[in-house]
């Protein structure tokens, strides 16, 4: 995302805590334009037409046109307020050509005939003038022709037809309940994400897409003005690739905790959540800190979703494992050796990840990526070896195969499409086993559900992991709510010390929208799937301190 | 048109304003020209410019405000927007927390912004490059970095009577370097108002340097360690701790300056007192704009003075809630430093650890400000006084505030982010485990 197009959440006024990084960007609009349509698709060929004749006229051997329409909804409250409501709408195009070998890219947020052709003549110029430090050409693989076609995120209800009247109501429904039940304060927000993207390329596809995200997310703090003290946590939501329908609670979609508390699958009760949120935050208040030592943890998938997005999704990234990430989120230790000697155990034997960019609910699922490439699934670890990366069209020659994976991406019509993480997933396993199944038979462990602090150094070997709650397990019972836990290990370490994951009743999704990478920097959404898993012996600190 | 002088910026604004039927209007005009280059593995990899101006817009009827956004300037369009804020307005809940604009406000003058990195040119982007690949392949390194440079203004009026204006440029740099046999990486950050205090060859040289020295690390145990910090390396802990003193969280409880019982930590001594930070828009070295996006002025401001919390940032509601006056956070932070170069520091130094710069640093407790990241890119054990060899990178947990009481020495000052930070010493440093990553 450029800088210039976004507005810190704390300058509008929201308190200091974990929600204020969030971005915003685009133009504010009325939420009535959200259902106007712009252009129809006979429209939008004949614009995608004019940037790819004037191209190739220009000089290019390549040309693709992205036309983009982002709507963005936020709406935000803390405790009985509504703080804001932010409309946002961005809208252009923009080009990508190869000349003379090399990458060029210009964008115009007027979409007319004649800005769409002098954009299209500065990216070829831009590709030329780069290609006199060119040293590596670019080769792209073979894709098919798709003629012109269309995907659309399999939504019930879209959420911008849903009145915002009705958003608010539910917000302050959940807040007034956590307030009811012990929170001092809550930052409650939902995000909605519509991207209209219509695709077109030199390969002859023409492909309009219509993709739909949904986000509700809050913190809820609890305070001990005796003490001084004060506890947060994060709902247990997940952002997904849904319409509103994931609001509305489903008896169903619910999965009991082994601490009993709920869980969500691919319906969310935000009312439910934020007030077993705000007696968690309580709780926790009082709650022993953790004694460091080696314990066998059990990660719930909301925050296990985390974990495989630092320590699996960005080191099998292949532009990263190149080098071209090098002076920004780093490189990686899963090097080409390391997946050509056929033998580098990633994890354990029952450690099966898959990327997959058609997982139904994910953030990830398209039809056809931002390079004209439909999707699909692909093993990046199987039975525990490293077997495959994530690569684009200009990428797959270099690990010996000729199909893209179809993971390219574009947050904007002005930002340039590169290699970005698709949805990747732990299977879940075989046998039938549930969370409780599994606390059942630790000795000496720490439940761990929702995400909280996350680092990890440049190469993806050493990590370390907070949680939103954790609850100490002993000898195969959930002993209470404990404090201060943050586990460090290695990637490989780490996932060879995994023995055993749920099945597949006990599967969903964590997610993200804001995946960072590229220099300037561009965001992402990605799911991650699993179920509950157990790892044996990672080592965990205390990070209690006084200052 | 991307940038317009205060003139022109004034005559547009002026028609805006004229046009609100709104109980109060404002209006911010902004533009700005730049460019980019990426390379990586000694090849360019990317290039962009970009140019853009945008007009925001906000009105209010009472305390029910809308905003809206638009890139085009005759006077239809200014119209549309104004009317579009107007409806938006009427649209909107009530906002109790919404202030009323300001009225008029004297501004102090800073020159931040410089024609020659408005001039910068494709062709002076790609000699950037070319003077980091070219020592790289000499020297069996490859090089990655990133140059990017802008140059703009804004401007901001409302029906209050409030007129502001401020011209900026910017140009930042990083290279990574990194040695072919992948066990050495050196990094540097450079940036600046005025492209002409750039030294691309010295900057990369820099990189180039420590990519070198730090092949073949060797490991050494996690644990508490006299640590060297380079400006690059305590700004990231810094800039944390700075932007943690919002008034309101921690009047709220919810703060690393919430004091038992209630209430905050101004006037107490909580650092070293050799610590002092403070922010000034007017200084030479970090100029910026001196006045924030609400019209607030913004002057010359101590934080910590002597080891004593000065002042926490209050918004304009919360000042009134609290009976105070506002106070804008900062726009820059200068750290007050010694007279001793790196060398020195190292020098007078038996056992410990220099570092380069910190990585991934996130937040673990919010109550004691613990963060965690690592070292990268240039970690080097130092005895008796000289750099013996490098190490491998170390995870860290640590907290500034604990950090900033455990200050030995520090040393010079040097612009990172558009921050003045100096070096400084540090005793009891906390890593907690080592890393294999280079």
């Amino acid at each position: 995302m450029k800088r210039r197009d976004f507005i810190q959440m704390s300058g509008l006024g929201l308190g200091a805590m974990a929600l204020s990084s969030i971005p915003i960007f685009g133009k504010s609009v009325d939420p009535s334009r959200f259902l106007e349509s712009p252009l129809d698709v006979a429209a939008k060929k004949a614009l995608a037409d004019a940037a790819l004749n004037a191209a190739k006229k220009a000089g290019a051997s390549y040309a693709d046109f992205r036309l983009g329409r982002y709507l963005n909804q936020y709406v935000i409250t803390r405790e009985d307020k509504v703080q804001n409501i932010v409309n946002t709408e961005s809208y252009g195009i923009g080009i990508r050509v190869i000349a003379n070998g090399t990458w060029g890219f210009a964008s115009t947020n007027e979409v007319n005939q004649d800005s769409i052709a002098k954009t299209a003549q500065k990216a070829v110029a831009i590709a030329k003038a780069n290609s006199r430090f060119q040293t590596e050409p670019v080769e792209l693989a073979p894709v098919e022709s798709y003629g012109e076609v269309s995907w659309k995120t399999p939504i019930e209800k879209n959420a911008f037809e849903v009145p915002v009247a009705d958003k608010v109501d539910l917000l302050l429904s959940a807040n007034s309940k956590a307030m009811e039940n012990g929170a001092n304060y809550i930052n409650n927000l939902l995000f909605l994400v519509n991207e209209q993207k219509y695709f077109a390329s030199t390969e002859g596809s023409y492909i309009d897409q219509d993709i739909h995200r949904i986000w509700p997310t809050f913190t809820v703090t609890a305070i001990d003005p005796k003490t001084g003290k004060f506890k947060s946590r994060n709902a247990l939501s997940a952002p997904m690739g849904m319409g509103y329908e994931y609001m509305t609670p489903k008896d169903s979609e619910k999965i009991v905790s082994p601490a009993g508390f709920n869980l969500y699958r691919n319906n969310y009760d935000l009312v439910e959540d934020a007030l077993i949120g705000a007696e968690q935050a309580k709780q926790m208040l009082s709650a022993p800190s953790i004694m460091p030592g080696k314990y066998d943890l059990v990660l719930e998938p909301n925050h296990l979703g985390l974990t495989i997005h630092e320590s699996v999704g960005h080191p099998l990234e292949l532009d990263r494992v190149l080098g071209y990430e090098a002076n920004y989120a780093g490189t990686s230790f899963a090097t080409l050796d390391k997946w050509k000697s056929g033998d580098f155990k990633y994890g354990s034997p029952i450690v099966n990840l898959v990327a997959d960019k058609t997982q139904p609910n994910s953030l990830g699922n398209v039809g056809w990526d931002d390079e004209g490439v439909k999707t699909k699934k692909w093993h990046l670890v199987k039975d525990g070896v490293l077997v495959n990366y994530q690569a684009i069209r200009d990428q797959v020659d270099i690990i010996d195969q000729n199909e893209s994976h179809g993971c390219c991406y574009a947050d904007s019509w002005n930002s340039v499409q590169f290699q970005r993480m698709p949805n990747v997933s732990l299977e879940p396993g075989k046998d039938k086993y549930s969370a409780s199944d599994m606390v059942k038979d630790v000795e000496k462990g720490i439940y761990i559900a929702g995400r909280g602090s996350y680092s990890i150094d440049q190469q993806r070997y050493n990590f370390q992991f907070g949680g939103t709650t954790f609850f100490e397990i002993e000898n195969g019972e959930i002993k209470g709510p404990v404090n201060d836990v943050a586990y460090q290990s290695n990637t490989q370490e780490f996932w060879n010390s995994c023995v055993k994951i749920c099945d597949k009743d006990d599967y969903r999704l964590f997610g993200s929208f804001f995946d960072g990478k590229g220099q300037p920097s561009q965001i992402s959404s990605v799911s991650h799937g699993s179920s509950t898993t157990r790892f044996n012996g990672v080592n965990v600190i205390n990070t209690e301190r006084k200052i | 048109m991307a940038i317009l002088s205060k003139e022109e910026a004034k005559q547009i604004l002026e028609k805006v304003i004229s046009l609100s039927k709104a109980d109060a209007i404002e209006a911010n005009l902004s533009g700005n020209t730049g460019g980019n280059i990426r390379y990586a593995r000694n090849t360019v990899s990317t290039a962009g410019a970009e140019s853009n101006t945008s007009l925001v817009v906000q009105s209010n009827f009472g305390k029910k405000v809308g905003t809206a956004t638009i890139n085009e300037f005759d006077e239809d369009s200014l119209k549309k927007v104004v009317s579009r804020s107007e409806e938006l307005a009427k649209l909107s809940p009530e906002n109790p927390e919404f202030m009323e604009p300001l009225g008029p406000q004297t501004y102090l003058e800073s020159k931040s912004f410089y024609e020659s990195t408005e001039n910068i040119s494709p062709e002076y982007r790609a000699e950037v490059a070319a003077k980091s690949i070219n020592p790289a392949k000499a020297k069996d390194v490859t090089a990655a970095g990133f140059l990017q440079d802008s140059a703009g203004f804004s401007a901001m009026m409302n029906s209050k009577g409030l007129f502001a204006y401020n011209k900026n440029s910017n140009v930042d740099f990083t290279v990574t370097m990194r040695s072919n046999d992948g066990t050495g990486s050196g990094w540097v950050s450079r940036d600046f108002n005025d492209v002409d205090r750039f030294d691309a060859e010295e900057a990369s040289m820099v990189a180039l340097k420590k990519a070198t020295m730090s092949q073949n690390p060797k490991a050494i145990e996690p644990g508490k360690y006299t640590v060297i910090l380079e400006p690059a390396a305590a700004i990231g802990l810094l800039q944390n701790m700075i932007g943690s003193m919002n008034a309101r969280s921690a009047d709220e409880g919810r703060s690393f300056l919430s004091k038992k019982g209630g209430g905050n930590k101004v006037g107490e001594k909580l650092f070293d007192e050799r610590v002092t930070i403070y922010s000034d828009p007017t200084h030479e070295l970090v100029p910026s704009a001196t006045w924030n996006g609400d019209g607030q002025p913004l002057k010359k401001t101590m934080w910590v003075e002597n080891g004593v919390v000065k002042n926490m940032f209050y918004s304009r509601y919360w000042a009134q809630e609290k009976g105070v006056e506002p106070l804008p956070g900062p726009s820059n932070g200068i750290m007050v430093g010694g007279d001793k170069s790196l060398d020195e520091l190292i020098k007078s130094t038996d056992k410990g650890i220099l570092v380069t710069r910190l990585w991934y640093i996130r937040t673990v407790d919010p109550q004691t400000l613990l963060y965690t990241g690592l070292t990268r890119d240039g970690t080097f054990y130092i005895e008796n006084g000289e750099i013996k060899y490098p190490v491998k990178n170390f995870r860290f947990n640590e907290s500034p505030v604990i950090m900033l009481n455990n200050l030995e020495e520090l040393g010079k000052q040097q612009r990172i982010n558009g921050n003045l930070v100096p070096s400084m010493k540090i005793r009891d440093f906390t890593f907690t485990s080592l890393s294999d990553a280079v």
